[in-house]
C-alpha cells in the first residue's frame, strides 16, 4: 500500500507537459480520506466500481422481481403464504395480485434496461477502460464523472423509494405508454409511482449525459502519443459509439418524460385526447398518444444498442486475446459498429408497425431495420473467423464471450422476423418478442458484462475470481438462458400475448402450463447461480488468488502495462507511448506484442 | 415453512459448491497453474461440444413437444393470415439455415481449436474477399425478405374492398364493444363527451345524427365467412390492441385516433372446430397492449358464420337508438326496479333513525 502511494505521488510530480493540464487532479493523493477515495471519488477506476456494484445490487432486485412473477406464471394455482408475509396486500392469500404483477414486470424491465445494463454495464466499463486503454490519467473531467455516478445514485434512490409507495411503483410496462401512464384513474401504478419513475429517469438521463460527454471527450482528446483512432482497441470504439448514441438520444426521452409530467400534473394535452376513463369524461382534446411512442422509441431503440454495443466491443477484445489471434477484420468491425450506430437512429418506428402508422412510412422502417442484419452478420462471421485456427484458452471471460456470440446469433435472427412488418402484425407483443429481446439484448449483454467482469477483475482488484465458480456460473447460465427463452418462441408462434398474468380463461393460450412451470423453475436456478457469481465477486475482492504478473492474460492493450494495482493516475512515470494496433497476437511466431513495443524493421506487414 | 426449507437447501448447496470451488483452486495451485489450466481447458472444450450436441437434441425435442401447439398446425383463418404464414416459413427457412451453420461452426471451432501446446494460432488479420462475401450474401437474402415482406405488407394494409362489411370495435378497461352500421351502411357520428353508459350510450354516439338510428351494438362480433370485413378501431381510456390470433391480425386501439384493418375470414367457427379437432374452439380477441391490471382478462369473441346465420342474428337485435329512446319515453319495468333498488338503502336508513 505505502509503495503504491509513493508511486502515485511520483506519478504526479513527473507528469510531462503533454498531460500537464491534468496535473491539478493529482496533487494530493497521499492525503486521500476515506470519503474522497471510496465515496466522492474522482478516480475513474473507483467510479467504475461504484457503477458496477450499484448495478449488481439493482441486478439482484430486478432478477428477484422476475423470480416473483415467474412464481405466478409457473404456478398459477398455488398459494405462497410467505409472499403475503413479505408483501402484505400486494400478495393477499399468498398470490401475487394483478397490480403487483404488473408492477413487478414494469420494474423488472426498467431496472434491468436502465439501471443494470445501461449504468451497470456501460457505466462500469466506459469508466474503467477508457482512460486505461487509451492511455490517459483519468477522464477529461473527473468531477463531472463523479457527478455522473451520484446522479445515477440519486435516480436509484428515487426509483427504489417508489417501490414503497402505498399505491405501488409504476406498472404500465417499462415503455410507460400514455394514456395508461398519464391517468391515475386507469391504474394504481399510474398514481404517485409514475411521477417517481419520471423524476428518477430524468436524473438518470442527467447522469448518462454527464458520463457520455466525458467518454466522448476523453476518447477524442486524451489518447496517449501514438494512439491514433485506428489503433484503439475495439472496446473503446464500441464505447465511443455507445456514448454518442446516448448523448444524442437520451435528451429526446427527457423531453418525452417532461411532457408526460406536464400531462399528468399540469393539465396539458400532449398525449391525451377524447378520453373517457372509468366513466369520467376528461376535457383533454387534440393530443396524440402516438407522439409519446415516437419520442420514447427514438431513445428506446438506440437504447438497446447502448446496452449491446459495449458488450460487442468487449467480446471482440476478449475473443481475440484468448484465441491468441488478431481480431479478424478490425476495420470491418469498426465499420459495422458505425453502421449499427447510424441505423440505430433510423429504425425506431419498427416498434410501432401496428399502432396505425402509415404503412408506406412503415416500409422504410422495415428496410432500415433489416439492414442492421448486415453489419451484425459481418460481426458474427468475423468472430467466427477470429476463433478459427486460434489456440483457445477458456478463461471464464472467454466462455462468456463465446456464449455471447451464440446468444447474439439466436436473438439476432429472430429480429429478422420482427423487423419485417408483415410478420410483426402476427408476432407483435407476443412471447416471440419476449424471447427475442431477452436473448439478444438481455442475456447476451449480460454475458458481455460477465465476460468483462471476469476479464478485467484482475485489473480492478489485483486478484482473480474463483474459476470453478465461474465455470458453474457460465454453464448453468448458458443452458438456463436457452431453456428459459427457447420455448417462448413457440409460445409466440402460438400467438400467446405477453404481459398476461394468467391464461387460464383463454381457449387459445392455455396450453403451455407445464412449459411455464419448467421455465419458472429454471429461472429460479439461474437466479441462484447469479447470486453465486455475486458472492464470488465480493469474496474474491478480499480472498481471491492474487495476481502476480502485470499482464496475466498476455494481452496487448495498455491497461496491462500499468501496475497490478494502479493508483489514481494509472501509470507511475510517463504514460506509455503506443506504436501499433492492439491485435498483434501470434504475429511472426510471437504470442503477443504489446501496443507499446516499437515496430521493428524485420516485422512482417499485415 | 417451504420458504425456510428452500432457503436452507440453497444455503447448504452454496456452501458445498463454494467449498468444492475453493478446494479445486488449491489443487490447481499445488499442481501448478499451467497444468490446472490445461485440464480445465480440456473440460470446457468438451463441454462446448456436448452443449452443441445436447442443444441440437434439445431443440429437436422442444419442437416435438410444442410444434403441435403452435398455429403452424392449423390454417390461417383469413386470406391475410395465409400470406403471413407463407412469409413466416420463408423467413424461418433462411434464418434457420444461418442459425444451424453459425452455431455449429461456433461450438465446433471452440472444441477443435482448444488450447494445445503444439498449436500456434494462425495470424489472419483480414481478407477483403471473405468480408465482401459475408456482406453481400446476407444483403442479397435480406433484400429478398424485405421485398417479399413489403409485397405482402402493402397487400394487407392496402385499402379494403368496397363491399367490405363495416364493424366498429371499441376497447375500454377491460372489455370490447362492437357497433354495426345497420341498413344504411353508415356508422353514426360519435362525440366522446356524450358517453353515458348508464343511459345506454356507452360509446358516446351522437343521436342527433340520423345515420346512428339504425346502428346496432353488441358485445360479440359476428362475421360472415368469405365476406371481407373492415374494422374501425377505437379506444376510450388507454391504448388497447385488437389481437386476432387465428386471423394473424393485430391493430392498436388508440384513444382519439381511430385505426382500421381489414381481412376476409375463411372458415366459420364450426369449420374451425372440425379443423382443429377442438369442440370448444372459438375465435378470440385478445388485448395485446398492456392496459392496466385487467389486461390479461380483456377477452372478446368473434363468431364467424354463414350469411343466413348472420342475418338471423342481426335481425334479432334492436338498434341501440330505439332501446334508449323507449326507455327515456316510458320508464320500463327494469328501470323502475333499479329505482326501487336505489331507494332501498335510504329507506333502511330512515327505519334505523
Amino acid at each position: 500500500m505505502s509503495t503504491e502511494i509513493t508511486q502515485q505521488a511520483h506519478a504526479a510530480t513527473i507528469q510531462t507537459d503533454v498531460h500537464g493540464h491534468h496535473e491539478g487532479d493529482h496533487g494530493h493523493h497521499h492525503e486521500e480520506s476515506f470519503i474522497s477515495k471510496y465515496v466522492f471519488s474522482q478516480d475513474h477506476k473507483m467510479i467504475a466500481k461504484q457503477f458496477l456494484i450499484t448495478g449488481m445490487i439493482w441486478g439482484i432486485i430486478g432478477g428477484l422481481f422476475s423470480v416473483l412473477f415467474r412464481l405466478q406464471l409457473g404456478y398459477p394455482d398455488m398459494s405462497f403464504p410467505f409472499l403475503e408475509d413479505m408483501f402484505g396486500k400486494w400478495a393477499a392469500g399468498g398470490r401475487i395480485s394483478n397490480e403487483f404483477y404488473y408492477s413487478l414486470v414494469t420494474m423488472h424491465g426498467t431496472i434491468l434496461v436502465f439501471f443494470v445494463l445501461t449504468a451497470g454495464l456501460s457505466g462500469t466499463f466506459a469508466n474503467f477502460l477508457i482512460p486505461l486503454q487509451v492511455g490517459a490519467r483519468d477522464m477529461a473531467s473527473p468531477f463531472l464523472n463523479m457527478l455522473s455516478y451520484w446522479f445515477f445514485f440519486l435516480a436509484s434512490c428515487i426509483m427504489f423509494a417508489s417501490l414503497f409507495l402505498q399505491t405501488g411503483p409504476a406498472s404500465g410496462g417499462w415503455t410507460i405508454y400514455p394514456p395508461l401512464s398519464a391517468l391515475g384513474q386507469a391504474s394504481e401504478g399510474s398514481k404517485l409511482g409514475m411521477d417517481f419513475w419520471l423524476i428518477s429517469m430524468a436524473m438518470f438521463i442527467v447522469s448518462s449525459l454527464l458520463g457520455g460527454l466525458n467518454y466522448i471527450t476523453t476518447i477524442l482528446n486524451m489518447r496517449t502519443k501514438g494512439m491514433s483512432m485506428t489503433r484503439m482497441p475495439l472496446t473503446i470504439w464500441a464505447i465511443f459509439f455507445t456514448a454518442v448514441l446516448g448523448v444524442l438520444s437520451f435528451p429526446v426521452l427527457l423531453s418525452g418524460a417532461i411532457l408526460l409530467l406536464f400531462d399528468r400534473n399540469l393539465g396539458t394535452s400532449f398525449y391525451l385526447s377524447e378520453i373517457v376513463v372509468k366513466g369520467e369524461i376528461l376535457p383533454n382534446e387534440g393530443g396524440s398518444a402516438i407522439l409519446f411512442q415516437h419520442l420514447f422509441w427514438f431513445l428506446g431503440h438506440p437504447e438497446v444498442y447502448i446496452i449491446l454495443m459495449p458488450a460487442l466491443g468487449m467480446v471482440s477484445e476478449i475473443l481475440s486475446v484468448n484465441s491468441r489471434k488478431p481480431i479478424f477484420g478490425y476495420l470491418a468491425m469498426v465499420g459495422s459498429l458505425f453502421a449499427i450506430a447510424i441505423l440505430a437512429f433510423l429504425v425506431w418506428a419498427h416498434h410501432m408497425f401496428v399502432t396505425g402508422l402509415n404503412p408506406f412510412l412503415g416500409a422504410f422502417f422495415v428496410l432500415l431495420t433489416l439492414l442492421i442484419a448486415v453489419p451484425s452478420a459481418i460481426k458474427v462471421f468475423n468472430w467466427l473467423t477470429t476463433i478459427w485456427r486460434g489456440n483457445l484458452r477458456f478463461t471464464p471471460a472467454m466462455l462468456f464471450a463465446i456464449g455471447f456470440v451464440s446468444l447474439f446469433i439466436s436473438g439476432g435472427l429472430t429480429g429478422i422476423f420482427l423487423g419485417n412488418s408483415t410478420l410483426d402484425i402476427h408476432l407483435h407483443d407476443t412471447y416471440f418478442v419476449v424471447a427475442h429481446f431477452h436473448i439478444v439484448m438481455g442475456v447476451a449483454s449480460m454475458f458481455g458484462m460477465f465476460a468483462g467482469v471476469y476479464h478485467w477483475y484482475p485489473k480492478m482488484y489485483g486478484r482473480y475470481m474463483n474459476n470453478t465458480l465461474a465455470y458453474i456460473h457460465f454453464w448453468v447460465s448458458l443452458a438456463g438462458a436457452y431453456l428459459i427463452f427457447w420455448p417462448m418462441h413457440y409460445f409466440g408462434l402460438a400467438g400467446m400475448p405477453r404481459r398476461y398474468t394468467d391464461w387460464s380463461n383463454w381457449q387459445s393460450f392455455n396450453m403451455f402450463t407445464d412449459a411455464n412451470r419448467v421455465i419458472s423453475t429454471v429461472a429460479m436456478v439461474v437466479f441462484a447461480v447469479q447470486l453465486l457469481f455475486i458472492f464470488n465477486f465480493f469474496y474474491s475482492i478480499w480472498k481471491g488468488r492474487k495476481v502476480t504478473t502485470q499482464n496475466p492474460w498476455g494481452a496487448n492493450t495498455l491497461e496491462w502495462t500499468a501496475p497490478i494495482r494502479p493508483g489514481h493516475g494509472n501509470w507511475p512515470g510517463e504514460i506509455p507511448e503506443v506504436h501499433r494496433w492492439a491485435y498483434d497476437y501470434g504475429k511472426d511466431g510471437r504470442e503477443f506484442v504489446s501496443q507499446v513495443e516499437p515496430v521493428s524493421d524485420s516485422e512482417s506487414k499485415h | 415453512m417451504t420458504l425456510t426449507l428452500i432457503v436452507t437447501i440453497m444455503a447448504l448447496a452454496f456452501v458445498v459448491i463454494f467449498q468444492i470451488a475453493k478446494a479445486s483452486e488449491y489443487v490447481m495451485v499445488l499442481k501448478g497453474e499451467e497444468k490446472g489450466f490445461q485440464q480445465s481447458n480440456r473440460i470446457n472444450a468438451f463441454l462446448f461440444l456436448s452443449f452443441l450436441v445436447l442443444g441440437l437434441v434439445a431443440a429437436w425435442w422442444c419442437n416435438e413437444l410444442f410444434y403441435h401447439k403452435t398455429l403452424f398446425t392449423q390454417p390461417a383463418a383469413s386470406d391475410h393470415g395465409e400470406k403471413i404464414d407463407k412469409m413466416m416459413w420463408l423467413t424461418l427457412a433462411v434464418t434457420g439455415l444461418v442459425f444451424f451453420i453459425t452455431q455449429i461452426l461456433l461450438f465446433w471451432f471452440a472444441y477443435k481449436y482448444q488450447y494445445s501446446e503444439k498449436r500456434r494460432a494462425y495470424f489472419f488479420a483480414h481478407s477483403n474477399k471473405l468480408e465482401l462475401i459475408w456482406t453481400v450474401v446476407p444483403a442479397i437474402f435480406l433484400t429478398i425478405l424485405v421485398g417479399m415482406g413489403l409485397y405482402y405488407w402493402f397487400g394487407i394494409t392496402g385499402p379494403a374492398p368496397k363491399d367490405a362489411q363495416l364493424v366498429e370495435i371499441t376497447g375500454k378497461q377491460f372489455n370490447w364493444m362492437m357497433r354495426y352500421p345497420g341498413k344504411d351502411g353508415v356508422l353514426g357520428r360519435k362525440n366522446y363527451r356524450l358517453t353515458d353508459a348508464s343511459n345506454g350510450n356507452a360509446l358516446g354516439v351522437d343521436w342527433e345524427d340520423g345515420s346512428s338510428h339504425d346502428d346496432i351494438e353488441s358485445t360479440e362480433m359476428h362475421l360472415v365467412v368469405g365476406n371481407p370485413v373492415q374494422l374501425v378501431i377505437n379506444a376510450q381510456d388507454v391504448i388497447h390492441d385488437v389481437g386476432l390470433v387465428h386471423f394473424r391480425m393485430k391493430m392498436d386501439a388508440v384513444p382519439g385516433i381511430p385505426t382500421t384493418m381489414w381481412f376476409t375470414p375463411k372458415y366459420t367457427t364450426a369449420q374451425m372446430k372440425e379443423i382443429t379437432g377442438n369442440k370448444d374452439f372459438v375465435y378470440e380477441i385478445s388485448c395485446d397492449q398492456i392496459c392496466g391490471s385487467g389486461h390479461y382478462s380483456m377477452r372478446g369473441i368473434i363468431i364467424v358464420e354463414t350469411q343466413a346465420e348472420y342475418d338471423q342474428w342481426i335481425s334479432g337485435i334492436k338498434p341501440q337508438y330505439r332501446t334508449v329512446m323507449e326507455s327515456k319515453a316510458a320508464p320500463t319495468a327494469d328501470s323502475l326496479q333499479n329505482a326501487s333498488a336505489a331507494l332501498q338503502p335510504m329507506a333502511q336508513d330512515l327505519a334505523k333513525k
